[in-house]
């Protein structure tokens, strides 16, 4: 009698959901993401072949142009984490590039001082959200709307016309070009020509780094998981829900500043209108990353690989040249839906197989 | 005596309190910075004034808003890609009828297109919320990058203009009506919406979604059909705000068509007093919220305020409100207020 339960579809059934849940838990989707990355770099590799698309500087360039929201998308995968929601960050980031310009071009600061201000702005604005949210308990999407309101006029305050910087300290910084020291291909005249990066991108890839360590192995790390997870759960285990979630938001406006620097040290300039649409390219960067919005879930590194989706999906649009730009944000959107389905699709299947056992 | 009380609601309590102070507050500022602020003139024919320029400004965010309460009471989120669906459904109606001096297709029929775009895109929106249960903000998020972008792909990447003087009829004047049509369409919009919320069952459902989607459905009511209804009509509402819009310049500029209208529209519905949480609702609540923020706005361009600093003040509004409405302050108030009536209980006491 036993033996003909195990032996029947419903075992075997169970069994498949086994593997399933073992697959889940080993973040599914962040598989998918990183496989589909691949598969569109091969993608590329084989259309545009006579197009240089091979070469290491295209594939360093991803990061180059995208090295400010790689950082901001760090901080809007650990807000997605707890299971919130940071809407300001692009008015954050042209804000900061205005009064770096600013500062620098009309107050004759120079470019230190300028840019540990900016620092220290974003860390403010970042601790007055994560006030409001945490403490006083409002919606984060309101908040952070208003906030998205605030600093985009407050750019518009400083100036409405466009700045642009001459600080040579600045753009010495802009400009530095650091050469790898492999991946280099011999040119026409037979110089060799070494790939290179500039330091937004250094920045970029440490801050990753920082990020993933501090969520994976520090005290603090840990409990923005188990505040997203459930925060009652979190409350009953003696953790302090409100100032993780506030620190949390801290430290994003801190990182929404430091990804504007590294924006502004690569359009050297600023205007009212800078960045619209940045926060929307982070949060889709981050969901397709594989961090869900439902909190509790969610990998820094994820992140990353969406920010290079975007990018690589740009690439392709500007290397195909007779096609329309807005081709690049729909292709993002359609991209999105698909990971918005699939996450839905999975958890749904994680409820079934918790209800089932 | 007790019992007495029950009817006596102190004013402060009722739902429209709130939004009713605002506007006023905000229109006495004005009677004080341009004494002339309530002269209305006749002019060719038309009203003129600046209290009908608000009616008039005002009346695309009145209809957007409507949309929205619904969306806001019975998903507890917000529909972010209203401004993008408007553009969209302009793109359309202008991408039918074609530049010549003639239409390409009836009038009507470009109107039925857009609305019908406006729908689908709300059908989107609704199934990804109700029947797929994704977060209302990221599921509309899909539209808000992607709409403009479609928009532009149907407007072929042009600014479009219309040439028969009809077309602006929608979003101006018709000769020999001396209102804006833009109010009449939003009054109308405004009616049969509160009819049918207030006549028929359908208000109630959709506050007891909002409230509780599951035990709604416990109770016999169809949760997802509900919330996807409401997604559709906010879609709906979309497009006739697109329509006024392109009507009103007679062109189709799909970068800044209805741009930052879902937050103005989501600001309405919190200054009229609705919980952003879902559930309770009123629909002229976020009428007069709508109103505000547009006499915010005309009162701001009066002080000669750029129109890129103006969302500097908005959020500063938007920011008291909300703080005003958050659970935390309101048991704040509440424990001065017992402080206060207790120290007055014992005034009394120990006069007697």
């Amino acid at each position: 009698m036993n033996r003909a339960k195990i032996n029947s579809p419903q075992g075997k059934m169970r069994f498949s959901n086994q593997i399933g849940q073992k697959l889940l838990e080993r973040n599914f989707l962040l598989f998918v993401t990183i496989a589909l990355f691949i598969a569109m770099y091969i993608a590329g590799l084989i259309a545009y072949k006579d197009k240089n698309f091979g070469n290491v500087q295209t594939f360093l360039n991803l990061f180059t142009s995208n090295a400010g929201l790689i950082i901001v998308s760090v901080g809007m995968t650990m807000v997605l984490i707890t299971g919130g929601i940071d809407i300001s960050v692009g008015s954050v980031v042209a804000v900061t590039c205005m009064m770096l310009a600013a500062m620098m071009e009309r107050a004759g600061i120079g470019a230190a001082p300028a840019m540990s201000i900016v620092l220290l702005f974003g860390l403010a604005f970042g601790a007055a959200q994560g006030w409001l949210i945490s403490y006083l308990n409002i919606q984060p999407f309101i908040v952070t709307l208003a906030g998205m309101f605030f600093a985009r006029g407050l750019t518009a305050v400083i100036s409405l016309e466009m700045i642009t910087i001459t600080n040579e300290t600045f753009l010495a910084i802009a400009q530095k070009r650091i050469y790898l020291p492999f991946g280099g291909y011999l040119n026409r005249k037979g110089v060799m020509i070494y790939p290179y990066i500039y330091p937004t991108v250094v920045m970029a890839i440490v801050i990753v780094i920082i990020a993933y360590l501090m969520l994976k192995y520090t005290k603090f790390g840990r409990s923005i998981y188990a505040v997203g997870g459930r925060e009652q759960s979190a409350r009953l285990m003696g953790l302090n829900v409100k100032r993780t979630k506030f620190f949390v938001y801290i430290l994003n406006g801190l990182l929404s500043a430091l990804g504007g620097i590294a924006f502004c040290l690569n359009t050297t300039g600023a205007f009212v209108e800078l960045a619209r649409g940045f926060e929307m390219d982070a949060i889709a960067a981050t969901v397709i990353g594989g961090t869900p919005l439902t909190g509790g879930v969610g990998n820094v590194y994820g992140s990353l690989f969406g920010v290079l989706i975007k990018a690589l999906i740009e690439t392709f649009v500007s290397f195909q040249g007779n096609i329309s730009s807005w081709w690049s944000k729909i292709i993002i959107s359609a991209l999105l839906a698909f990971f918005i389905v699939l996450q839905n699709l999975l958890v749904r299947r994680k409820n079934k197989t918790k209800s089932a056992t | 005596m007790k019992n007495l009380n029950i009817f006596k609601k102190p004013i402060y309590q009722y739902s429209l309190f709130l939004p009713i102070v605002c506007l006023l507050l905000v229109l006495i500022v004005n009677l004080i910075q341009t004494p002339n602020f309530f002269k209305i003139t006749v002019q060719n024919g038309v009203l003129y004034g600046f209290i009908i320029d608000i009616l008039n400004r005002s009346s695309g965010l009145v209809i957007l808003a409507v949309g929205m309460t619904l969306v806001v009471a019975s998903s507890g989120g917000t529909d972010i890609s209203v401004g993008a669906v408007s553009a969209l459904a302009g793109a359309v109606c202008i991408a039918a009828l074609g530049t010549g001096a003639t239409y390409n297709v009836p009038y009507i029929v470009s109107i039925l297109l857009a609305l019908i775009m406006g729908m689908a895109c709300g059908t989107v929106n609704g199934y990804l919320v109700s029947y797929m249960k994704v977060q209302p903000m990221v599921a509309t998020l899909i539209l808000f990058t992607a709409g403009r972008g479609i928009a532009q792909l149907v407007t072929g990447s042009f600014i479009l203009y219309v040439k028969p003087e009809q077309f602006g009829y929608l979003g101006n004047f018709i000769p020999g009506v001396p209102l804006p049509t833009p109010f009449f369409v939003a009054a109308f919009l405004v009616f049969i919406t509160w009819i049918v919320l207030d006549k028929t069952p359908l208000g109630m459902y959709i506050q007891s979604v909002g409230i509780n989607r599951d035990a709604s459905r416990l109770v016999g009511l169809n949760s997802k059909l509900i919330i996807f209804f409401t997604y559709v009509f906010c879609g709906m509402c979309a497009a006739i705000t697109g329509l006024i819009s392109v009507s009103r310049t007679m062109s189709i500029d799909a970068n800044n068509v209805g741009l930052y209208t879902e937050l103005d529209a989501i600001l309405a519905v919190a200054i009229g007093g609705n919980s952003l949480r879902g559930g309770k609702f009123s629909l002229f609540g976020s009428v007069i919220g709508a109103i505000t923020i547009q006499a915010l706005t005309t009162t701001l361009y009066a002080m000669q305020v750029s129109a890129d600093q103006i969302p500097l003040y908005k959020a500063v509004v938007v920011i008291i409100i909300v703080s005003l409405q958050s659970p935390v302050v309101l048991k704040w108030f509440k424990t001065i207020k017992g402080k206060l009536s207790t120290r007055s209980h014992q005034m009394v006491k120990e006069a007697k």
